[in-house]
């Protein structure tokens, strides 16, 4: 049964989405996948059926691989996924082009992430987004916290600073087509306390597109609050879940009991 | 007996193409082929009609590539069923006002709308999972029960003259029209190829329907 929201203004039964993230190198997964009873914990097809059969509302795959020549095994996962898992599936990761969104859609993937190119060139989102259709472009946005409520954007893992505020940039992607923002704190990434609720709240309150809140989540509650105080459409952990922490149900259970609907299967 | 998924460059068909597949294999319910074929789409023993984009551009698309006699050839002088999914759906439509005025085929009366954003807090597109609610007793259906989610991705919605024409809603700041059917015409405005179980039901209930 869905649980009944409280929050004004939400509609009400559209369910908070609950995504598991698995980056992928050469069509592995990078950490190790700590399941019970997985036969090969590094082959991410099995991850995502796993995820699929606990209730995940979408899977997003990260490629992280070096070379593009490596990129072939990336299409071969995806498609071999989009076989097993009938539920929305994003990929990204070097996305730089229209012909790179139509490759992935072609393989089976349901939206494509552009990350480092919307920032380098933003003419790409608008002609990926004219051509298949806004519900399928993706703009990951990394973001640092420079002053007191101001973020950048940060291309190359984190690394160069552009100068390009988080918040101007997240409408711009929405004005060029943009169907969904990918929200990653690179401050709070990888510490497991949180996602920056201001950032978030930031963000999601300056566009009317959903965001997907990223980076950080170290224990359930860090989800909920993403959606009440960072007012987030969507929640994506990965390690929380790689490591067996929590199981995706666990994840909804706890938000359904703070009064976030959720999918039950 | 052949399902023919009709490609008419209308973004991604893939998902849905794998999804029918493995349910008309399961149910033993013939082949499945995507094509942009007009022959082949005018003599499909059912019809799958996708999309997604613009109502205005998928509308075009269809006339474009000499689908659009293949697809009336099809689901109106010969009556076989047919499934529209996404703006698939939304063209049954009399009227799109999505990028300007288009004419649908006009099989359900109704218009294409926005859907309204009452306030900041509501995002568009709606996107996600919603639930099936006021659920027609309708082949599509069959085991599927009121309060099932099923997953969305729209910005605009089917506003159809009678309610009749409508098999389910799902609430998102009000009433919006989740599933339409007339004869041996239905549609879909979520994805069931992208709502797991739920969906594959929904596509094997429609590989097995038999209009009267």
């Amino acid at each position: 049964m869905a649980v009944a929201v409280t929050l004004p203004g939400i509609a009400v039964m559209l369910k908070t989405r609950v995504i598991p993230c698995l980056d992928v190198k050469d069509g592995r997964v990078v950490k190790g996948i700590n399941f019970v009873g997985l036969r090969d914990a590094g082959d991410p097809v099995e991850a995502a059926q796993r995820y699929d059969a606990e209730g995940a509302d979408e899977l997003c795959f990260l490629d992280i691989s070096a070379s593009l020549e490596n990129r072939g095994t990336l299409f071969d996962l995806v498609t071999r996924t989009a076989e097993r898992c009938f539920m929305p599936l994003t990929v990204g990761g070097g996305v730089r082009s229209e012909s790179d969104v139509e490759a992935l859609l072609r393989a089976g993937a349901d939206k494509v992430s552009f990350n480092t190119a919307a920032v380098q060139d933003v003419a790409c989102v608008e002609k990926s987004a004219v051509r298949f259709g806004n519900q399928c472009i993706v703009v990951a946005i990394d973001a640092k916290r420079v002053d007191k409520n101001h973020w950048e954007i940060f291309t190359h893992g984190g690394s160069r600073r552009t100068g390009i505020g988080a918040v101007d940039f997240a409408r711009e992607v929405e004005n060029r087509g943009a169907g969904e923002i990918l929200l990653t704190s690179m401050d709070s990434d990888g510490t497991q306390s949180g996602f920056d609720l201001d950032l978030t709240s930031a963000i999601s309150t300056a566009v009317s597109i959903p965001v997907i809140a990223s980076g950080g989540v170290g224990q359930l509650q860090h989800l909920v609050d993403g959606v009440l105080r960072g007012k987030a459409s969507a929640v994506l952990a990965a390690s929380i879940f790689h490591f067996g922490t929590y199981t995706i149900r666990d994840a909804k259970m706890f938000m359904a009991k703070a009064g976030i609907p959720v999918r039950q299967t | 007996m052949r399902t023919v998924i009709v490609d008419y460059n209308s973004g991604n068909l893939h998902s849905a193409e794998k999804a029918f597949r493995r349910m008309a294999i399961e149910s033993d319910n013939g082949d499945v082929l995507l094509s942009s074929n007009p022959d082949e789409v005018a003599k499909a023993d059912r019809l799958v009609l996708p999309g997604v984009g613009a109502f205005a551009d998928c509308r075009n698309g269809l006339v474009q590539n000499g689908l659009e006699e293949a697809v009336q050839q099809a689901a109106i002088k010969r009556g076989v069923p047919f499934l529209g999914i996404c703006v698939g759906m939304q063209l049954m439509a009399t009227i799109g006002h999505e990028m300007g005025i288009t004419h649908g085929f006009d099989w359900i009366p109704g218009e294409v709308k926005p859907l309204e954003r009452h306030n900041a807090e509501m995002k568009i597109p709606h996107m996600g999972w919603n639930q099936l609610d006021d659920v027609a007793d309708h082949a599509l259906f069959d085991g599927i029960g009121g309060g099932t989610d099923v997953y969305f991705v729209h910005s605009y919605h089917l506003v159809p003259d009678s309610e009749n024409n409508c098999i389910a809603v799902t609430d998102y700041g009000g009433d919006v029209t989740a599933a339409v059917a007339t004869e041996n015409l239905a549609g879909t405005q979520f994805h069931p190829e992208k709502s797991q179980a739920a969906g594959l039901r929904i596509i094997a209930n429609f590989l097995s329907w038999n209009p009267g």
